[in-house]
Parts: C-alpha cells; sequence; structure tokens
C-alpha cells in the first residue's frame, strides 16, 4: 500500500522530465529563426504565383528570460527615446494593432536591424542577433501576442502602462500610414 | 597564496604600458607580512597564534587583517569575543563532560532509578544552575556594552570630518559604477569597479543601487553595508595603510554574485591626486593607425550601444565607462586580470567566463580584435 | 521487568477481567478506532499515528533531497572555478537547499514527531480534530510534490529561500519560478498552522485526568509553545508570500519604490516570521533533549519549572529579535542596539536549560546509548553554534560576518546541532515505540560519530572561511583567494556527514525486519507513551490511564485508577479540564473518511492555478468550497443503539479461533 503510495509519485516525476521552455535562461543562444530572417519581402506584390514563405516562430515569445530581456534592452539601447513605454512619441506606437512595415517577427526584427524611413534607426552590427530576437519578441509582447505566463509583468519603476502580463492580445494588422 | 598571486599581478602590471607612461611602479604598493595582525597589545598573542594555526590572517579581503580604524574596531570586538565565548564553551563543555563521565553506568547494568535525590543535592545543583545564570548575564552584559562601544566608535568616524572625500557607488546586475563627487561637475570622475582614495582621508560613500539589492564591502577597511533600491546608505572608512584590498558583493544579486567585486588602492596623497588628475582627462586620441582603426571597429560594433569613452562619440551608460580601462588592474568587476589576453577573451565570449551577464559576445575576426585590444590598452 | 504498570495488570486490578474478555475488548476497540485495510484504508486513514509515521517518512525523504542538493553544492565548490554546476542551476540548487530543509523538513518533522507522540503522550486515543491532522498531510505532501516538480521542469525557485525582492520581483525574476516557491509557503504555511490547531487543542482539552498542567511532560511543554509559535509567525509569511504574488502577477506595488513601496518591507515581513522560524525548530528539539536525557540518566529531569518558564520566555522574546538578519541594511542605531539586546537576551532561557540538564546529568547515573550520544552532541555543537550566534548579535561584528560564510557556519551548527542531533536522538528513542523493534547500537554509534566528525569537519572551516571574506551564496570563488584548501575540506566533512545519514537508512532498513523485540519500554522510561505496547495498537491504550504526578511511569502507585467508562464500540473520547485536567464531557470522534484529502487535492488545485492567473480564486474556490461542504456535512452520530454487551457477543461470535487462541 505504501509502496504503490511512493511509486505513484516518482512516475508523477518521471512522465515529467521535459523541462519548461518558458523558463530556459539561454545566456547565448540564437533562435532557429535567425538565418530565414533576412529573406523578407515587404509587399505581397509579386510576379506569378505568390510564394510566401513559412511565417517564423520566434521562440523568444514563449521564453520569460528573453522577454525580460527584450524589455531591459528596450530602455537601455534607448528604445522609449522615441516610442516611450509602446506609447510612441516621435515613433509610432508600438502596443497598438497597426504596424507599418508589418507586426510579425521576421518584420520586427526587418525593422529594427535595416532600420526605416523618416526616423528608425539601423541597428544592424550595433545590436547583437540574439538581442534583436529578444527585442523583437519583447515589442510583440506590448500588444499581447506573448502568453501570458511569459510576458515580462511591472517594472520597479513609475507604472507608465499596463504591464505586458496583463494586456489584452490585438490582431496584428499592417496599416501604410 | 594570495600574496604571491598579488606580486605576480604585479609584475605583470610592470611589464605593461602603464608603467612606462607614469613612471616607477610606486614603493610602498607592497602588502605587509602576514604576521602583523593590527590587535591591541593586550590580545597580541592569541591571535597571532589563532592566525598562525589556520595559516594566516592577512589577506587583501580579510576582516583579520584590519587596514583601518574601521575594521580595527570590528577586530577587537571579535577578539575579545571570541576569548570570552571560547572560554565560557570549554568551561561548560568541561563541567558536560565531568557530568557525563563521572558516575557513567556500564550499559550491562540495570540501573536503578534514582528518585529519591540525595541530602542537599538539590540545593546544590539550584546553587550551581543559578550561578551558571548569573555569569551568563553578567558575561552577556559586558559583551552588550562592549558592542554598543564599538558601535559608537565606528559612528564616531563620520563626525570627525565635516569634509570628508564623497563618493558615489551605484550597484548594477553585476557590476560597480564608481562616481568622485565634487561641487564642480567638471571635476567628477566617473569609472567603474576601482576604487582609490588617499591613505588617511576619510572618505564618505553613498551607496545606491540600480537594480536589486547589493552590498558593499571591502573587509579590511570596514563591515558591509547594504545598497537597497529607493535608498541612499552612507559609510564612511579611513585606510590607514597602503595597499590594494579587494572588496565584494556581499548580497545576492542573481546569477553573477559571485563575480561582482571590486578593488580598493589606497595610497599616499601625491600618487592619488596623480592618479585622479588622468582620470579627469579625456580619453588618448589614437596616436597612429592601428589605434584609429581600434577605436573606428569600437565607434561600429556593439561597443557604443553601451560604453562610454569621455571625448569620442561613444556615450553609453548602460556598461563601465571605458576612458580610462587600461588603468584598472582588473576588468569584469574584479574577476579577470586586466591583461591583454584576458581582454581578449572577455570581448570575444563574456559569457563564457561570466555566464548571465549583460555582456553579450562579440565574435570579431582577429585583425579588428587585436586593432581593438590595442586601443583599449591605450586608454589609460 | 519494569517498575510500571502494564495495562492488563491495572485493568485487571480495576475490574472483574479475564484474558477472554479482555481480548473481546480489544477486538471491538480495534474495529472501532482501526484504519479500514488495503489503498482505500490508507487514503481515508484519520488515525494520528498512521498519519504521524507517513508524515515523519515524508520530512526525512525532503530531509535526504534536500542532503542530495548540499552535496551537490559542495561538489561545485570544493575547487575554484569550477564548471559542475553553472550559476543558474547552482542558484536554484542553493534555493531549494534552504527551502527544502526549512519549510518541507524542520518544521515538518517537528509537527509529525509531535503529532505521533502527543496523543500518546498525554494519555488520549486520538488527536483532537484527526480528520483536519489528515488534511495538514496531505496538503503539505502536494506542496513539496508541487515544488520537487516545478524544479525538475526547470521552474524551481531560484531567488534564495528568503527571496529578497526586487531580485525575487517581477521584473528581475523573470517566470513563474518565484510564484511557484511563493505558493509553496502558502501550502506549508496552511500545513502548520492546522497541525499547530491540534495540538494546542490536544494539549489543553485531551489530558488523561491528573495530568495537570505541572505534570504534562516537558516535551509536551515544548510542542505547545512551538505550536503558538506557528500561530503568530505563520501569518506574517502567508502575508509576505501573498504580497509577493501579487507584485508579480497583477502588479501591485509592495516593494516597488517608485511606487510608494519598499524593499525593506519584504525583509521585515519574512524576518519577522523567519527568526521565530528557527525557534519553531529548535524548541520542540529541547522537548526531545528533555525526554531523552532524564531516561538515560535514570532520575527526573532537574528544574522542571524552571525548564517550562524557560521555553515560554524563549517563545515570547524570539518574536523581538528579527531585525538582527538586518543590521546591513542601514536601519536607525537606536532600533538595532535594541535588537542586539534582545538577541544576546534570548541566550539567557537557554542557558537556564542547558545548566537545568547539565545539573540532570551530573546528579544522574549516565546510560551511554545512542539517543544519548546523540544528546550530547547536541550539546556540543549547539552551544557552539550559540556562542558565534551572540558574536553576531553585536552589529559591528555583524557588519563584518553578514551574509558570509560565518553566518552558514552558524546557524548549521543551530540547526543542526539544535534540531537534527536531537531529531536522530529521537528516531533512536522512539523507533522501538513505532515499531516495535529495537534500531542496531552498533550501528547507532558509527552512525552517530559520522555525524558528529563529518558535521564539525565540514562547518567548522566555514567560520574562518567567511572571516577571510568568502561571501555567501556564491557559485564559485576566485583560485586567488585562498579559499580552496578549507572548501576541500568542508566538501570530505560534507561526504562524511552523508555517509552518517546513510547508516542510519541502511540501520532503520535492517533493524525492521530483524532489530530486537522491543516491548512496552525497552528504556525503563517515564512518559505515558511507554505504558502501552510497541507499536501500540489504533486505540493507543486499552484502558485510559490517569496520571498520579510528573514522570508518570516512574511515581505512579500499584493501585493507579483508569478509565473504564467509555465505550468500546463507539470512537469516545475523554475531555478534560485545561488546567487540571478534570474529567469534563466525552466527546465522539469522526470515523475515517476521503474527505480531508479530497479538500487537500481541490485546495492545491486552486493553489497551482494561482500561480498562473487570479481568477483561480475564484473558480478554484467552488471544488474546495463543494469538497467542505462534504467534509462537514452532519452525519448522524453512529452510535451503536445496542446494548455493549450485545455488541461484545457478536464479535465473540465471529471468530472463536481467535477466542480459543486467548483462552
Amino acid at each position: 500500500m505504501r509502496f504503490s503510495y511512493y511509486i505513484s509519485i516518482v512516475v508523477a516525476f518521471s512522465v515529467l522530465l521535459v523541462s519548461c521552455k518558458r523558463e530556459e535562461r539561454g545566456f547565448r543562444v540564437q533562435p532557429p529563426a535567425a538565418r530565414a530572417a533576412n529573406s523578407q519581402t515587404l509587399t505581397d506584390l509579386q510576379p506569378g504565383a505568390s510564394t510566401s514563405p513559412a511565417g517564423i516562430r520566434n521562440d523568444f515569445e514563449e521564453n520569460a528570460y528573453a522577454l525580460s530581456e527584450g524589455k531591459r534592452l528596450y530602455s537601455a539601447y534607448n528604445c522609449n527615446g522615441c516610442h516611450a513605454q509602446g506609447g510612441g512619441g516621435m515613433g509610432p506606437p508600438l502596443m497598438d494593432e497597426r504596424w507599418i512595415y508589418g507586426g510579425k517577427p521576421e518584420q520586427v526584427y526587418s525593422t529594427i536591424v535595416e532600420g526605416r524611413p523618416n526616423g528608425m534607426p539601423s541597428f544592424r552590427q550595433k545590436v547583437p542577433e540574439f538581442q534583436v530576437w529578444q527585442l523583437a519578441a519583447y515589442v510583440r509582447s506590448m500588444s499581447g501576442q506573448s502568453p501570458k505566463d511569459a510576458a515580462p509583468s511591472r517594472d520597479d519603476h513609475l507604472q507608465g502602462k499596463q504591464p505586458e502580463s496583463q494586456t489584452k492580445p490585438l490582431p496584428v494588422k499592417e496599416s501604410k500610414q | 597564496m594570495f600574496t604571491d598571486s598579488w606580486n605576480l599581478m604585479n609584475t605583470s602590471l610592470k611589464k605593461s604600458q602603464w608603467t612606462t607612461a607614469h613612471g616607477r611602479l610606486p614603493s610602498a604598493f607592497r602588502l605587509l607580512p602576514s604576521a602583523l595582525c593590527l590587535v591591541p597589545s593586550a590580545f597580541r598573542l592569541l591571535p597571532s597564534a589563532f592566525c598562525l594555526l589556520l595559516s594566516g590572517c592577512a589577506g587583501v579581503q580579510s576582516s583579520l587583517d584590519p587596514a583601518g580604524p574601521q575594521a580595527d574596531h570590528i577586530a577587537r570586538i571579535w577578539w575579545l569575543m571570541l576569548f570570552i565565548l571560547s572560554a565560557i564553551f570549554v568551561i561548560v563543555m568541561a563541567l558536560l563532560a565531568l557530568a557525563t563521565w563521572r558516575r557513567r553506568a556500564s550499559a550491562d547494568n540495570e540501573t536503578e532509578l534514582i528518585l529519591k535525590p540525595e541530602a542537599g543535592g538539590e540545593s546544590r545543583m539550584s546553587t550551581l544552575v543559578t550561578t551558571g545564570v548569573v555569569i551568563t548575564v553578567f558575561v552577556l552584559f559586558i559583551l552588550l556594552i562592549s558592542s554598543f562601544l564599538t558601535g559608537r566608535s565606528l559612528h564616531s568616524l563620520a563626525a570627525s570630518n565635516p569634509q570628508p572625500l564623497t563618493i558615489d557607488i551605484t550597484g548594477q546586475q553585476w557590476w560597480w559604477q564608481v562616481k568622485y563627487e565634487n561641487d564642480m561637475p567638471s571635476q567628477m570622475v566617473t569609472t567603474a569597479n576601482e576604487i582609490h582614495i588617499p591613505v588617511g582621508r576619510i572618505v564618505q560613500f553613498k551607496l545606491k543601487s540600480n537594480d536589486v539589492i547589493h552590498s558593499f564591502w571591502v573587509p579590511n577597511l570596514h563591515g558591509k553595508t547594504d545598497l537597497i533600491p529607493g535608498h541612499v546608505a552612507a559609510t564612511w572608512i579611513r585606510a590607514d595603510r597602503p595597499g590594494i584590498y579587494r572588496g565584494q558583493c556581499a548580497e545576492f544579486c542573481g546569477h553573477q554574485h559571485a563575480h561582482m567585486a571590486f578593488t580598493v588602492v589606497v595610497e599616499t596623497e601625491e600618487q592619488f591626486k596623480h592618479w585622479y588628475d588622468a582620470q579627469l582627462l579625456a580619453a588618448a586620441q589614437p596616436a597612429n593607425t592601428q589605434l584609429a582603426r581600434g577605436q573606428q571597429v569600437f565607434m561600429t560594433s556593439t561597443c557604443i550601444m553601451c560604453h562610454r569613452i569621455q571625448g569620442t562619440d561613444a556615450g553609453g551608460a548602460v556598461g563601465p565607462d571605458l576612458t580610462h580601462v587600461a588603468s584598472r588592474l582588473t576588468i569584469a568587476a574584479g574577476t579577470l586580470a586586466n591583461t591583454r589576453d584576458n581582454l581578449a577573451n572577455w570581448i570575444l565570449d563574456s559569457q563564457a567566463i561570466k555566464p548571465g551577464n549583460r555582456m553579450p559576445p562579440n565574435p570579431l575576426n582577429t585583425e579588428d580584435l587585436s586593432a581593438l585590444l590595442d586601443y583599449l590598452q591605450s586608454l589609460k | 521487568m519494569s517498575q510500571s504498570m502494564s495495562q492488563t495488570d491495572q485493568s485487571a486490578h480495576a475490574g472483574k477481567l479475564t484474558a477472554a474478555n479482555e481480548a473481546i475488548e480489544r477486538r471491538v476497540l480495534e474495529q472501532t478506532w482501526g484504519d479500514k485495510p488495503g489503498l482505500w484504508g490508507a487514503l481515508t486513514s484519520i488515525n494520528h499515528k498512521t498519519i504521524g509515521k507517513r508524515f515523519i517518512v515524508t520530512a526525512f525523504a525532503f530531509f535526504i533531497l534536500g542532503g542530495i542538493l548540499s552535496l551537490l553544492m559542495r561538489i561545485q565548490l570544493a575547487r575554484p572555478e569550477n564548471h559542475f554546476l553553472g550559476p543558474d542551476l547552482y542558484n536554484q540548487i542553493f534555493t531549494m537547499h534552504g527551502t527544502t530543509m526549512m519549510f518541507l523538513f524542520a518544521v515538518p518533522i517537528m509537527e509529525a514527531m509531535a503529532v505521533y507522540l502527543v496523543p500518546l503522550m498525554v494519555g488520549t486515543r486520538s488527536i483532537a480534530f484527526p480528520r483536519l491532522n489528515a488534511f495538514g498531510y496531505w496538503i503539505y505532501v502536494f506542496g513539496g510534490i508541487m515544488i520537487y516538480v516545478a524544479f525538475v521542469l526547470n521552474v524551481g525557485p531560484d531567488a534564495g529561500w528568503f527571496a529578497y525582492v526586487p531580485l525575487a520581483g517581477p521584473q528581475y525574476s523573470p517566470g513563474k519560478r518565484v510564484d511557484f516557491w511563493a505558493q509553496l509557503i502558502t501550502f506549508t504555511e496552511v500545513s502548520a498552522l492546522v497541525v499547530a490547531t491540534e495540538l494546542i487543542t490536544t494539549i489543553f482539552k485531551l489530558r488523561a485526568p491528573g495530568m495537570s498542567l505541572n505534570r504534562i511532560p516537558l516535551y509536551v511543554w515544548s510542542v505547545l509553545v512551538m505550536a503558538f509559535m506557528v500561530f503568530f509567525a505563520m501569518p506574517t509569511i502567508a502575508l509576505a508570500s501573498t504580497s509577493l504574488i501579487l507584485d508579480r502577477l497583477v502588479s501591485t506595488h509592495f516593494f516597488n519604490p517608485a511606487e510608494g513601496g519598499d524593499p525593506i518591507l519584504w525583509q521585515h515581513l519574512f524576518w519577522f516570521f523567519g527568526h521565530p522560524e528557527v525557534y519553531i525548530i529548535f524548541i520542540p528539539a529541547t522537548g526531545f533533549v528533555s525526554s531523552i536525557i532524564p531516561t538515560f540518566v535514570r532520575r527526573p529531569v532537574f528544574g522542571y519549572t524552571a525548564l517550562v518558564l524557560s521555553l515560554i520566555s524563549t517563545g515570547f522574546i524570539g518574536f523581538g529579535l528579527w531585525v538582527h538578519h538586518m543590521f546591513a541594511a542601514g536601519l536607525p542605531r537606536m532600533g538595532e542596539s535594541f535588537f542586539t539586546a534582545a538577541t544576546m537576551m534570548v541566550v539567557i532561557p537557554s542557558g537556564i536549560q542547558i545548566f537545568c540538564w547539565i545539573a540532570t546529568i551530573w546528579a544522574g547515573r549516565p546510560i551511554f546509548k545512542t539517543p544519548f550520544l546523540f544528546a550530547l552532541g547536541f550539546f556540543f555543537v549547539f552551544i557552539l553554534g550559540g556562542m558565534t550566534g551572540v558574536m553576531q548579535a553585536s552589529v559591528p561584528l555583524d557588519l563584518q560576518v553578514h551574509d558570509t560564510y560565518f553566518v552558514v557556519a552558524h546557524f548549521h551548527y543551530v540547526l543542526i546541532g539544535g534540531a537534527v542531533f536531537p531529531i536522530f536522538g529521537a528516531f533512536y528513542y522512539w523507533f522501538p515505540k513505532f515499531t516495535g523493534r529495537m534500531l542496531s547500537e552498533a550501528m547507532g554509534k558509527l552512525n552517530f560519530w559520522l555525524m558528529f566528525v563529518g558535521f564539525n569537519l565540514a562547518f567548522f572551516p566555514m567560520h574562518y572561511l567567511g572571516l577571510k571574506g568568502m561571501p555567501r551564496r556564491v557559485y564559485t570563488y576566485p583560485a586567488l583567494a585562498g579559499w580552496a584548501s578549507l572548501n576541500l575540506l568542508a566538501t570530505a566533512g560534507g561526504v562524511l556527514l552523508a555517509l552518517g545519514v546513510l547508516t542510519f537508512i541502511v540501520n532503520v532498513f535492517v533493524s525492521r525486519r530483524r532489530g530486537a523485540l522491543a516491548g512496552d519500554n525497552p528504556w525503563n522510561a517515564a512518559t505515558l507513551e511507554w505504558a502501552t505496547t510497541s507499536p501500540p495498537p489504533s486505540y493507543n491504550f486499552f484502558r485510559l490511564p490517569t496520571v498520579a504526578g510528573r514522570d508518570t511511569l516512574w511515581v505512579q502507585p500499584e493501585d493507579q485508577p483508569v478509565i473504564v467508562g467509555l465505550r468500546t464500540d463507539v470512537r469516545q473520547v475523554l475531555v478534560t479540564k485545561m488546567l487540571d485536567a478534570e474529567p469534563d464531557h466525552i466527546e465522539e470522534f469522526p470515523k475515517p473518511t476521503i474527505w480531508p484529502l479530497l479538500t487537500a487535492l481541490a485546495a492545491t488545485g486552486l493553489f497551482i492555478a494561482s500561480i498562473f492567473t487570479p481568477w483561480a480564486v475564484v473558480w478554484g474556490s467552488i471544488p474546495v468550497g463543494i469538497a467542505l461542504i462534504g467534509w462537514f456535512w452532519p452525519k448522524e452520530k453512529q452510535k451503536d443503539e445496542r446494548p455493549p454487551e450485545e455488541v461484545k457477543e457478536n464479535v465473540a461470535k465471529q471468530d472463536d479461533a481467535y477466542l480459543e487462541e486467548v483462552a
């Protein structure tokens, strides 16, 4: 009787030997999407049949450590100089559903690395690749794209907006504006 | 031991350009022999014996080797308490041993119960127990008063000089930002992970934290004070003996708490002024094409996002100020000696040395790396 | 034979009871009080001994797990700049080690022993609130399983067992690691509170008649003080952990300085619990020592009143010391001085206890069996730890040694010396009562010496390491520092200590099958649990005893009365008055039931889900509510309306063969 009781505990342990991806702390990993991101197109207009590449998953969007790093880098690299806490200022807001250059992970990556007209600097070779993916994941989490348990919670600062973990997910819509 | 290793470090510095640019290595930069613990003469014998028994009290991160009045006061109360409490421990253990041994029963016999105590025995026990308690209270009072008096001595340093040298320390994960206060902003020095103070001068540290709780601790000079976000703490020290001392963060602050150390260099007033004036200068301009190329590498890669070099376009405030990085004894918050190889490994892949720290790996090709290292090593 | 009277003799004297009648009565009692058979019986049991044994084994299992974690840490620290464990894993391991030892081993093992022993020692059939007791165990083990599953899944906490904010706050501890830790607090704190409730009630209201307050065994006094301390300390940590979860989950600002909170608030709340916690661990251990010493020096303890008053004053003063954990945090000087004085003051009652014990030994005739050896080991190790504690009470000295290996040495000396050595002594002492067999003396002595030498080798050098500048909670240290050789020595000592614990486990497994049979009272001890068989039957005592004095079995006369008025076919327990234990009324206790387990499962679901969403508090309450309704649904009293004689006759008819055996 007591034996079966302990056995059930051991079984519970062994069944769950898969580690939790949300909690991995990768100190220098590249998300698998890295290579494919350079094959970005800015428009859907194509000759002949359109070949849209399969969307890239940024695994960092489900990783709590990466999202918190993205949040840290967001202020460290002074993104809030133009974008504030996501509400925008000189730069467009990042927490709404309108994405001028596209809101998919690879498009956000592209925006950061290549820069955009009207003031978005290019951070190519200034921000390491994996950090760009962390930032891209964080930027998307500002409109609620990340799972609630991975998204960052409040900072130890003045609260400028609702934390990403309490942000309702918004649809990702492209908008030419 | 530690002494030898620090001598080796001094030797390698001699070979570096720092010596040739600034003259001879100051002769006061030597460590005293390990047998000299600074304790009052009444207690001199036992501490030395204790120290010799345990292979030396001296060390550059040892609270038993005080180099200033604060640590000295604390060392005194340590020795006092060690004396008194060891004596008490020995006495109580002796009593216990005697009690256990004197009428022990052999396990074979079934010993009779002692339900009727011997005449006068219980009152004798009462007297003994009461005596023990009274002695305990008495001893505790002595220790209590000593503790209060020591605390008063520690705090008296603050009152004794209204114009101390004030240094702002901001703890970050996982390095120390050091800023020398001055009424004139142009005379403020900002550096990282290394503090120079003149011998005999009272220094006030103002301690702030940028993120989590850290703790500023230089055992040779004083006890620790926590850096708590939202608070500004202050601690006063005075160093009376020149030398190089090591401090370390003493409050768990995350992944690299173990590698968050700093160096305190105690030197003569003249050496301090010399160092301070050098730190005030902007970064040395690249003197040849190799150095210029190194600066170019710095400006065009990830470095400028986080680091500042005064006198150039690099103005990042996230990581340590690198304007005079070559003048420091260590890099990576006391983790590595400041040599070319260590610098190279640190730049290429700091995550292998200090996993989890804020500096990303920077794969550079050999020529770029070499130029960058030349440039950084020119920033004295 | 022994001087104490066996129950059979007493009842034979009290009335005309033949052996056959007694056998029938015992069968009836067994039917009334016993667990149901099989797995269902195990899950529905509310018997305090079944639950107590389970509790003890579970807590010991967590001790082993915590010990394995500490060995991993010691391997990493054996050499400078070692790469056995990376920083992230090391941080998780030291957090889990501290959390396991403090929340899942130290307090639960004390409660577990009390759950088993206290009803026996006060002479009653059951612990008060037996269903709540079952619930307390289940909620504890589910919490422990939760945190270890989390650890295996890489969601184990990594911010230290004390989880200082802002490091443990939402910004610097991303993910759910710290949330699991905070919720573990809820599990263990609920468990501790319910067990404390039962213990206080048992001690106050279920004592055998004649056992007035000044005749309670010292161990029971220590459990009483511990239980009251739990009452006042645990809610504080519940408040603290709830505030932390709220900060992390729903963005409150309790600990956010930018919005009016303060990280120091966490420290105050945590240590207001944290310091009494160590006394909660230490005080029952002194109860063990107070039980072992008189038995092995053959005389009643000296200074009973002084010892009781010391326990109570330690309990009170223990709540006034917490700031000594925060001397480096920059609090006002006057405040710090107060806590220096209070910390030194708490030494006085502990000193009184030590002197009284030494006086007892002095006036007795010591017998060097294993439990007594562990008590002696306790003296050496704990007093040494107490000395370093007095050192750290001084603010200036604490500023140097706080958060260094000196403190690590200190608290391991007081915790292992003050709690683990007495626990092992208690295991050796009461194992015969739990199982009916004696543990091997030879292996016991080996166990003791391995643990004693190994422990001192492991932790004494740490005093010196701390003074030489080695901070705590570091996953590695530089080779330049000169700390390497002492760290290696400490690791070697740790291995020896582990071997000692292993010897104990081997001893248990071997002796359970092949140990010498113990009999009722192998040590010829004085307290009431030794007046029944080993192991005790499910109903504890055939006839409930009455008590004529302290050190009951040594002083009771030949014609000490027993209680005969309780029905044996119904779960009746005698409730007595608080001060002098005069009989008050008869209470009917519940039968085994599945509802405590179901309530614990529902509560577990609520607690774990609330890590992820605040809505769990709403939706999760529904299953808990249903389970509580099932638990408290009024049942008809299961009184058997047949006259007792008829019940006995039926039982007699059921098993003639058994009758023939005893006739």
